[in-house]
């Protein structure tokens, strides 16, 4: 069998059988083989880079440790010590607990923020930019906050929320206030306002993606059945936007979930996360303690994503 | 100290892909070990790993001229340098690092130490170092992990601490300085002179510490020490108990909004400064340098409890023989040979061995930095740029009194991980 054929034979199974059939050389492979091997380089490198080092981090999560080096002893104490005080402080929240439940408001406050305007903004790209190079180009621009690195990210607030900021000289100059606004910067309102910011584009990608696939003729058929604008919007597009929606969402939760930078550096390191603990532990060599928490992170954000994608069967509506 | 290169670094994955490239980096610069040995003719290379304090252009350009030896720079941060003697000991053939991670390197067998027979100014290295005082014989404090304490190892390969003079050096000395806070005198207006400012409600929501637990700690330390709170026996190894005291009154101080922000890298610390978002905060001299080189008022305010000092030195990496080690002992006797000595005091550092430092600097520079005297004609740093007017006195005066004023030392404590607990316990409340 030529190379061509080859190709043809993994880009359509069906047709190339079609030539098999013509040819007596040609080797029969089958379908379920083929996808197997259309999905093979991925599923190699998903092995090698994720679920082997995954492997090692939860073997390490229960190793033992001392100043300098890992001791691969069974123990647990990666986890007892993450988890010190959870029991006897009741009813106030441990170390860990308080980290989760901050992280958590954090990440459902930008999911939200990032949902709604992602929702309009792929809505308006979709709906009302009717050129296809219009939409290209408005959708760059949204890649705009990925320009600068997060060096410059976090010099660049200063000087607009700052003490002495545009935004509190501005206000202070009009009369609105008279002291500065600490809350702007090193805050949870910076935080938040960074990390939409930075995400939003995940939500509106995704989202984008699946309005475009709309068949336009449901809208108008929603139209002419009598539906208002509302009514078509929420029994129609966002029924369909579904998938759009729940990427959208996984993107941007995984993220968060694990971000330690931006909630460092706009929280002014006041801010617990749950990546600043793995991060602290690491700086410490305190490596299985460090792996402890990263399994703890990975299965609270498994535990999300799983609940999302109850609630909207992904593969189901692609 | 740190000095942050983190870049971008926006989700675990990016992390995982710079691991990714560290492990195929190290896969690589493994492969280019051993060649060295074979063919003699090989230029002198040394992989020198370290801070970006001592890893100045000027000094491996010098250094090439002088001795032919060609120095390749990794740079890290203090704990990735740490992590990567570790993790890669045979990635690096020359190391720059602090004293107080010794505790935890010297015990992981990865690094050799020096022969001080084989180091031509090892006499004249500062009394500092090796007897805990200064020059004029000012009793330096020892609390933390003082460099004399973990100098000298008992033999070649011992792994403990020899408590006299041995020839086996665990790092031959660089630089070092004495840390305090920096402040705007222009927005407080009146003399600081205690720790406790730090925490004075005055500057209620304008201060700062570092983030990074070994040495935030330390200056929380003596910042509770300032207010009377507390006395610890060693700020530098403190109890468990010490350990919840001190972050108890940070806490609360934490709650009650007396922190702007806490900083966790060099340009952080300039900013935060330099907007005028914190006036008084833990700082390191530099960064209160480059403050003051923007046009910014910036003040290293001496306190009168003290500096808290750090110190640096050189060792090689275990895998480190023959050839290569003597190229090794030629480079750390250039490094000590006054060139670069006089440019890490021209830097507001100071220098391991003073008179091979002296005589590579013009006297009215050695009179600015090390006798605290004004300054004859302006200061210009080691690039040139104009750093102090003529007339203007360095903070904190002469060497004797800097060096001589330090209550204690960057320190990893016995109880460092619930150290570490307890300041992630701080961060979240």
């Amino acid at each position: 069998m030529d190379t061509s054929d080859e190709l043809l034979q993994q880009a359509s199974p069906g047709l190339a059988r079609g030539l098999g059939l013509t040819r007596q050389k040609a080797v029969r492979l089958s379908p379920s083989f083929i996808s197997w091997l259309q999905a093979g380089p991925m599923m190699l490198v998903f092995l090698a880079f994720f679920l082997i080092p995954l492997v090692f981090v939860v073997i390490v999560s229960f190793w033992d440790y001392n100043e300098y080096q890992l001791l691969p002893t069974f123990s647990g104490r990666g986890y007892t010590d993450t988890f010190e005080g959870c029991i006897a402080q009741l009813p106030d929240l441990c170390t860990i607990g308080k980290t989760y439940v901050k992280t958590l408001k954090l990440c459902f406050m930008v999911w939200a923020i990032t949902l709604f305007i992602g929702f309009w903004v792929a809505y308006f790209l979709a709906f009302h930019i009717k050129s296809k190079t219009w939409q290209m180009g408005l959708s760059l621009l949204c890649t705009i906050p990925f320009w600068t690195s997060n060096v410059i990210r976090m010099i660049a607030w200063i000087p607009l929320l700052g003490r002495n900021g545009l935004v509190n000289s501005g206000l202070l100059k009009i009369g609105v206030i008279d002291q500065p606004v600490e809350w702007l910067l090193y805050s949870e309102f910076s935080v938040v306002l960074a990390l939409v910011h930075l995400f939003t584009f995940f939500m509106v990608v995704p989202i984008f993606n699946s309005m475009v696939r709309i068949d336009k003729s449901l809208i108008e058929a929603a139209y002419d059945a009598g539906a208002t604008g509302f009514q078509t919007l929420v029994n129609v597009i966002i029924p369909l936007a579904k998938p759009g929606i729940v990427i959208g969402s996984i993107f941007v939760i995984t993220i968060v979930m694990g971000d330690f930078i931006t909630i460092g550096v706009m929280g002014g390191q006041q801010i617990a996360a749950a990546g600043k603990i793995i991060e602290t532990r690491l700086n410490a060599l305190q490596f299985p303690a460090a792996a402890a928490n990263a399994v703890i992170l990975l299965a609270i954000t498994f535990l999300i994503i799983t609940m999302m994608s109850r609630i909207v069967d992904i593969r189901k509506e692609l | 100290m740190t000095e942050t290169t983190r870049k971008t670094g926006v989700s675990r994955r990016t992390l995982l892909k710079g691991t990714a490239g560290l492990a195929g980096f190290a896969v690589g610069s493994g492969a280019i070990t051993g060649f060295p040995y074979v063919m003699s003719a090989e230029p002198k290379v040394l992989r020198y790993l370290g801070t970006a304090v001592n890893e100045g252009d000027d000094i491996s350009k010098q250094c090439l001229k002088d001795t032919g030896i060609k120095i390749e720079y990794i740079t890290a941060t203090t704990d990735d340098v740490t992590k990567r003697v570790m993790t890669q000991p045979n990635s690096f053939d020359v190391l720059d690092t602090e004293y107080f991670s010794l505790k935890k390197l010297v015990p992981s067998g990865n690094i050799l130490a020096l022969d001080a027979k084989k180091i031509k100014e090892f006499d004249n290295i500062t009394p500092v170092f090796t007897k805990g005082e200064t020059p004029g014989g000012k009793k330096i404090g020892n609390q933390g992990t003082a460099p004399w304490k973990v100098l000298y190892l008992e033999g070649k390969d011992s792994k403990t601490f020899a408590k006299s003079a041995t020839e086996f050096v665990t790092l031959i000395p660089t630089v070092y300085n004495a840390d305090t806070l920096g402040i705007r005198p222009d927005l407080i207006k009146r003399p600081i002179s205690s720790w406790a400012e730090l925490l004075n409600p005055e500057f209620k929501g304008k201060a700062s510490i570092l983030n990074i637990p070994s040495i935030g700690i330390m200056d929380a330390a003596m910042v509770v020490e300032a207010t009377g709170k507390y006395k610890y026996a060693d700020k530098g190894n403190m109890t468990k108990e010490e350990i919840d005291l001190t972050m108890k009154v940070m806490t609360e101080a934490k709650k009650a909004g007396q922190f702007r922000a806490f900083w966790k890298d060099f340009n952080e610390s300039v900013n935060l400064m330099a907007s005028g978002e914190t006036v008084i905060q833990s700082m390191w001299s530099p960064a209160v340098t480059k403050v003051r080189s923007m046009g910014i008022p910036c003040t290293f305010q001496p306190l009168k409890e003290g500096y808290r000092s750090w110190a640096s030195g050189f060792c090689v990496s275990k895998g480190v023989s023959g050839a290569k080690l003597d190229w090794a002992y030629e480079f750390v006797n250039w490094f000590l040979s006054g060139y670069a000595g006089a440019y890490l005091n021209r830097q507001g550092y100071y220098s391991a061995v003073l008179s091979t430092a002296k005589a590579h600097m013009e006297p009215y520079e050695w009179a600015y930095w090390m006798e605290g005297k004004p300054a004859e004609k302006d200061i210009k740093a080691p690039d040139g740029s104009l750093l102090e007017k003529a007339g203007a006195v360095r903070d904190g005066g002469s060497y004797e009194d800097r060096m001589g004023g330090v209550a204690c030392w960057n320190a990893v404590m016995d109880e460092n991980d619930y150290m570490v607990r307890k300041w992630n316990e701080f961060i979240a409340a």
